[in-house]
Parts: C-alpha cells; sequence; structure tokens
C-alpha cells in the first residue's frame, strides 16, 4: 500500500515536472540578448521544482483525511439540486440579524467602501433581474443592460425635460423598463436558445447606439447629468438648487457629501430586500412554477395548458422591471449617465453573475454579485490581470461547479388535514 | 346510448407529399377505454398529436363534446394570437408522451400543482402578499396533488425530484399529472413502453381504475397487445394511415386485415 503511493507519487512528481520543464525552458530559460540569446535553464529548473513540489503536496492533501472528505463533499449531491425535508429550521434569525448589520453598515463604512456597496447592490439587483429571465423561465438574455439603460435614462433625461425626481423615476422605471422588455418580448418569443440569445444582444446594442447617436435628445457621447435625490423637498446638496432645504440646515448639523451615499444606501438597501422577498415568493407561486416548468420542458407545458407565449412574456417583463429599478440607482448615484457604461461587457457581466450564482439561486445569484464586485476592487494592484483572474474563476467554476455556488432547494409540500378522502370526482373546474 | 368524448370525423392529415392519415373516422366512447394499435409507421402518434392540439390535421374535423357544447379541436388550435395546443388542454383533453416528459429539475409535488394552474390564483400580488384566497387555493392545490399521487401509488415519493424516480414512477406520474389538469379525455402514448412486467401490470391497473372510479375517458396508443386486450373496450386498428378494424376486442383480434398488417402478409393472400 505505501509503495503504491509513493510509486504512483513519483509518477506524477516526473510528469509535472517534464510538462513544466517543457513550458517554462523556452519561456524562462532561454533570454534573449541581441541577436544570440543567454542560457539560464538553471532558473528555469528551479520553476519546475517549485511547481512539482506544489503539485506533490496537493497531492499529499487529497489522499489526507481531510481531503477526502472535502473531495466527498463536492462530489455529493450529482446535479446540486435537493428537496427540502420540510424540517429545517427557520433560518429569520440570521435574515434578521444581516438586515440590521446592512442598514446599519454606512455608520461604519467609508465613502469608498460605501461606494463599493451601493454598486455590489446595484449588481444584486440586476442579477436578481437577469435571474428571473435566465434562471427561472430559461430564457438566455444577452442584452439584459438596454434594459438597465432604459433605468437610468429614465431618471437622466426626465429630469432634464420634465422635470422628473428620483422618487417619481423609481416608481415609473419599473414600468417603462417592463413596456420595453414587452415591445422586445413580442416578436421574439417564438424563438429559441441561441436565436433568442442573438436577438436579445442586438436590441441591448440598438438601444446602446441610439442613446450613443441621438444627439439631440440624449446627449450622445456626452452623456447627461443627474440631479441629486431628495427627500422629502430636502436635499443633499450644499446650497439648495432644486427648490428645497438642504437637509443639513434643516437638522442643524455641519454639511458632509456622505450624507447623499447614505441615503442612497439605505433606500436602495431596502429595495434590494423587497425585491429578494418577491422572487422567493415567486418560487412557490404558480407563475414562478410555470417559469420553472417552462425552462425544463416546453412542450410538457403546453400539453398541460400553459400558455407559453403568456408566460415567458410576464418573465421578460418582470426581469426587465427588475433591471429599470438598478438602472435608477446607477444614474443616482453616479450623477452622470453615458453610453459607455451600457455595453455588452456590462450584460456578460450579469450573465456571468446569474451563471456563477447557481441558474436559479437567489442566495447565489446574490453571494456571486458581492464577489464580482468587490473582489475587482481588492485586485486593484493587479489591475491588468483582474480580467485574466476572472476568466480564470469562471472556466474552474464551470468544471467544478457548473450548476452554480450554492446548491437549490425545493421548497417542500405536504397535505393539509383537509387533503385527506377528498371526495373521488375531484375535478380542477368548477 | 352517450354521446361519444371525441368524434374524429375524416380526419385527413399531410406532410407536404406524405399521407400519414388518411380519412380516418372513429369516435371515442365516454368513460371506456378506447386504444388506438397499429404497426411501426401506421400514423398513430400523427392522429395523437392531432386529437392533442400540437398539429393541425389538413382535412377533416375532430371534435370534444366538453361539457359546455361540441367544440373544433382545429378551430382552438389555429384561433389568431391566443391560439395553440395549450387551450386543447383547457378544454378537457390532457396527453402524456411517448418519452416521458416530467419537469425533472423539480419535484414530484411540484409537477402535479404546474399542472393545476388553473384553479390556482396566479396574480403577481396575491402570491407575494399571500391573501387568503393564494394560501386558499394553494392548500387545496397541494392536497389535489396528494390525492392524485395516491391514486398512482407514489405517495411515498411525492417530495423528491422527478428526475430521480425510476422509470416505471414516471410513467405513472406523468398520468396523475396529466389528470390533475381535470380532464374529459385523457390521451395516453405508450404508457407501457419500456416497463417491465410488473410495472405494466401496475399500469394496467390504474388505467382500470380512472375507468372505474372517476369515469374517465381514455384513449391509448400501445403495442404491448396483452395490455391492450386486457383493459381496452373499443380498439381502433390504423395501417398505412386508414383505419382498417374498428370494434371490440374481440372482433378486432378476429378481423383477418388486422392479422394480414400485423403479419405482413398480402390481404389477397388472408382473403383466398
Amino acid at each position: 500500500m505505501k509503495s503504491n503511493i509513493l510509486s504512483m507519487l513519483s509518477k506524477q512528481a516526473l510528469l509535472t515536472f517534464t510538462v513544466s520543464l517543457v513550458l517554462f525552458g523556452p519561456i524562462s530559460g532561454l533570454i534573449l540578448d541581441g541577436f544570440s540569446f543567454k542560457n539560464e535553464l538553471l532558473k528555469a529548473v528551479s520553476l519546475a521544482a517549485v511547481v512539482t513540489a506544489g503539485r506533490v503536496v496537493i497531492s499529499l492533501f487529497q489522499i489526507s483525511a481531510i481531503g477526502r472528505k472535502l473531495a466527498a463533499g463536492l462530489a455529493s449531491g450529482h446535479n446540486g439540486i435537493t428537496v427540502k425535508t420540510g424540517q429545517e429550521k427557520s433560518p429569520l434569525f440570521i435574515l434578521v440579524l444581516l438586515f440590521i448589520a446592512g442598514l446599519s453598515l454606512p455608520f461604519f463604512a467609508d465613502k469608498y467602501f460605501l461606494g463599493i456597496a451601493i454598486l455590489a447592490l446595484i449588481y444584486c439587483l440586476l442579477g436578481l433581474g437577469l435571474n428571473i429571465v435566465v434562471g427561472l423561465a430559461g430564457l438566455l438574455d444577452l442584452g439584459f443592460v438596454a434594459f438597465y439603460a432604459v433605468g437610468a435614462y429614465l431618471l437622466a433625461l426626465g429630469s432634464q425635460y420634465i422635470g422628473l425626481g428620483f422618487w417619481g423615476a423609481l416608481v415609473i422605471a419599473p414600468f417603462l423598463a417592463g413596456l420595453c422588455g414587452m415591445i422586445l418580448a413580442f416578436p421574439v418569443l417564438k424563438m429559441h436558445g441561441d436565436y433568442l440569445a442573438i436577438v436579445t444582444l442586438g436590441f441591448g446594442e440598438i438601444i446602446r447606439l441610439v442613446l450613443n447617436n441621438w444627439l439631440e435628445f440624449t446627449g450622445g457621447p456626452n452623456g447627461a447629468s443627474v440631479p441629486p435625490p431628495t427627500v422629502f423637498g430636502l436635499e443633499f446638496t450644499r446650497t439648495a438648487k432644486q427648490g428645497g432645504v438642504p437637509i443639513h440646515d434643516y437638522f442643524g448639523v455641519s454639511y458632509s457629501a456622505d450624507y447623499k451615499f447614505w441615503f442612497i444606501y439605505i433606500v436602495l438597501f431596502l429595495v434590494v430586500c423587497i425585491v429578494i422577498y418577491a422572487v422567493e415568493r415567486l418560487r412557490v407561486m404558480p407563475l414562478g412554477r410555470m417559469w420553472e416548468a417552462l425552462r425544463e420542458d416546453e412542450v410538457a407545458c403546453r400539453s398541460l395548458g400553459v400558455n407559453h407565449v403568456f408566460t415567458k412574456l410576464t418573465a421578460f417583463m418582470l426581469g426587465a422591471s427588475t433591471g429599470g429599478l438598478a438602472g435608477v440607482f446607477f444614474a443616482v448615484h453616479q450623477g452622470f449617465v453615458n453610453p459607455t457604461s451600457f455595453t455588452f461587457f456590462e450584460s456578460a457581466l450579469i450573465l456571468a453573475i446569474v451563471v456563477l450564482g447557481g441558474l436559479g439561486s437567489t442566495v447565489g445569484v446574490i453571494l456571486a454579485a458581492l464577489v464580482l464586485t468587490i473582489l475587482p476592487e481588492l485586485l486593484r494592484d493587479f489591475a491588468e490581470y483582474r480580467v485574466l483572474v476572472f476568466g480564470i474563476l469562471m472556466v474552474v467554476m464551470m468544471m467544478w461547479k457548473p450548476r452554480g455556488l450554492v446548491r437549490i432547494k425545493r421548497p417542500a409540500f405536504f397535505p393539509g388535514e383537509a387533503g385527506r378522502g377528498l371526495p373521488a370526482g375531484a375535478e380542477v373546474r368548477q | 346510448m352517450r354521446v361519444p368524448i371525441l368524434e374524429v370525423q375524416n380526419v385527413t392529415m399531410r406532410f407536404g407529399g406524405v399521407v400519414a392519415n388518411r380519412n380516418v373516422s372513429f369516435n371515442v366512447e365516454h368513460g371506456a377505454v378506447t386504444a388506438l394499435i397499429g404497426p411501426n409507421g401506421a400514423g398513430k402518434t400523427t392522429m395523437f398529436n392531432c386529437i392533442t392540439g400540437f398539429y393541425r390535421a389538413s382535412e377533416g374535423r375532430i371534435v370534444l363534446n366538453a361539457e359546455s357544447g361540441p367544440q373544433d379541436i382545429g378551430n382552438l388550435v389555429t384561433r389568431r394570437i391566443t391560439g395553440g395546443s395549450h387551450l386543447v388542454t383547457r378544454a378537457g383533453i390532457a396527453r402524456t408522451f411517448q418519452n416521458i416528459r416530467l419537469f425533472k429539475d423539480m419535484s414530484v409535488v411540484e409537477n402535479l400543482l404546474v399542472a393545476q394552474h388553473l384553479a390556482t390564483t396566479n396574480s403577481l400580488l396575491s402570491g407575494v402578499f399571500r391573501t387568503p384566497a393564494f394560501r386558499k387555493t394553494e392548500r387545496d392545490a397541494v392536497d389535489r396533488a396528494y390525492y392524485w399521487l395516491e391514486q398512482v401509488n407514489l405517495v411515498s415519493d411525492a417530495n423528491r425530484l422527478a428526475g430521480e424516480l425510476p422509470y416505471g414512477r414516471q410513467r405513472r406520474l406523468e398520468i396523475a399529472r396529466a389528470m390533475c389538469t381535470g380532464p374529459r379525455l385523457i390521451c395516453l402514448d405508450e404508457p407501457a413502453a419500456g416497463l417491465n412486467p410488473s410495472e405494466t401490470h401496475d399500469l394496467s391497473d390504474v388505467i382500470q381504475r380512472l375507468c372505474a372510479d372517476h369515469d374517465q375517458s381514455v384513449l391509448v396508443i400501445e403495442h404491448d397487445m396483452g395490455l391492450v386486450m386486457r383493459i381496452s373496450n373499443h380498439i381502433v386498428v390504423l395501417d398505412h394511415g386508414e383505419v382498417i378494424s374498428d370494434g371490440t376486442p374481440e372482433h378486432v383480434g378476429n378481423d383477418p386485415a388486422v392479422v394480414a398488417a400485423y403479419l405482413g402478409v398480402s390481404e389477397e393472400e388472408v382473403t383466398v
């Protein structure tokens, strides 16, 4: 047994050493010097030795008890979906704790961190919205950023042309974005998979190009400025500009630019909580179930009398509405919008959040949104490698956890007392 | 005699130049099992898809005699904008599939709940705020789901993923799901395909119970002649897209045309 392990280890070590020598040899072993080259093979050999040592350590860890347990934990649950047993403890306590912690964040965080937190919450909203479309209803949408842009530009242009404020935009944005979602969805919902993805991609680009080129109306590449928010007529600027009273005068405290961000953060946090609640409810509602059923098998859905076009339409509209909400917060946080914020890369990032979080899992999407917005900030020092790290993360995820970070738990249902002895001809239609 | 639940009148189905069904007419009786049989490629599944609204028949009429009066399946399918096969299910025809089509990543109960979407309160706001009406319809739907699970002996699997179930149970679950739509007529497409003898026996019990206890009309396509002869009250035989025999199991079993079709002998040789 022992010699068996030893021979396996040495085989692995030899293979790793050879491969890394082949890789490192030309890259760091030969250094160009004019038309000739210097031979620094020792450097390559030492690099290969380090890699080999690392490989041996990983192998040793894998055959240790802890490693085995970890591997078993990763492998269990073949597709990452389980049904609850109905005996789980209610997570209410943790949720309340998280809620309070989230609300009190502005009092501890500095301005820089609060900015990141706001951005992370905006991506949470976007992720939750796209999760409805891609994760629940299974419609691949590559142009989600269009609805984000609709929300953002609604506030910017609305204030410019008709004097729309933050609160007005917050109410109108979901409806306008939902309407845009409906306009897009009507012609394309008969399409499936890849075709739908291409059409939505096109739609996203159309919106961006219109914003970019309609100079007289949108300001084109110069963008449009967004007024700061107000609350009950109180303003967050040093001196009142919108006919109200500055908030620091009203409360008799000294001026600080942070108040605006505190306010945005708290409103955004509450909106995110409401959306999370609604999405979690959707999963145990007939509408959400129909979306998931459509994702699983459209033909079967039709055979059960589900109007598939209408059901897809609702998914598209609700997803778009959430995206529109996020857009309003983005605009008011930045104080300025221009089309470069709404490129395809943004759509891809949101899609990455949904896929990374596990299609359909709310907790997963929130975690992924936090990771994907906070991680780049932490990696500021390696700014050039950020996209590389991001890419590697995606590849590794898809190889090891293709169903996302968080295991999806399906709700359990149990019959009520009245369920026993239902009359024999229990018809659905009365 | 009661009015038949479904009348197929002179239906022809063409795919380009290929005629899958030619001038097919038969009736499905109320509260009985009607079997549609025939050799491979006889046009059984095409006929099935016409009846359940997945195809629009090229010619002829298919009429469902629902409680609210006769309804033409073709008109439901081709209705502008809102039309489609889902209307056929809403009119009262439910179906299962030859290759099982369950929602595999959803639990067994959820599969049945999706089927009851007409009875539940679907509005967004009532669901988010859990109104009393929402909770009541939801409770009723779960109870109805459990009732049908009991009918097909699947209660112990209620909170498992549908895709995890053994094949035979998936077949029975698909029937339960179709029954949850509250159909007037249930169409089973090769329900015994891939089942072992004991599972087939369970299945025939389930089908007979549907007829006896629930007065359910059943139309079934099946290749397992033992099952067909055991459960059906009425058999229609298709060959090359045409009805070659129609009657009771005894009548069909002794019909020389049917024997010829199944043994592959030309008709002249048999009749001579």
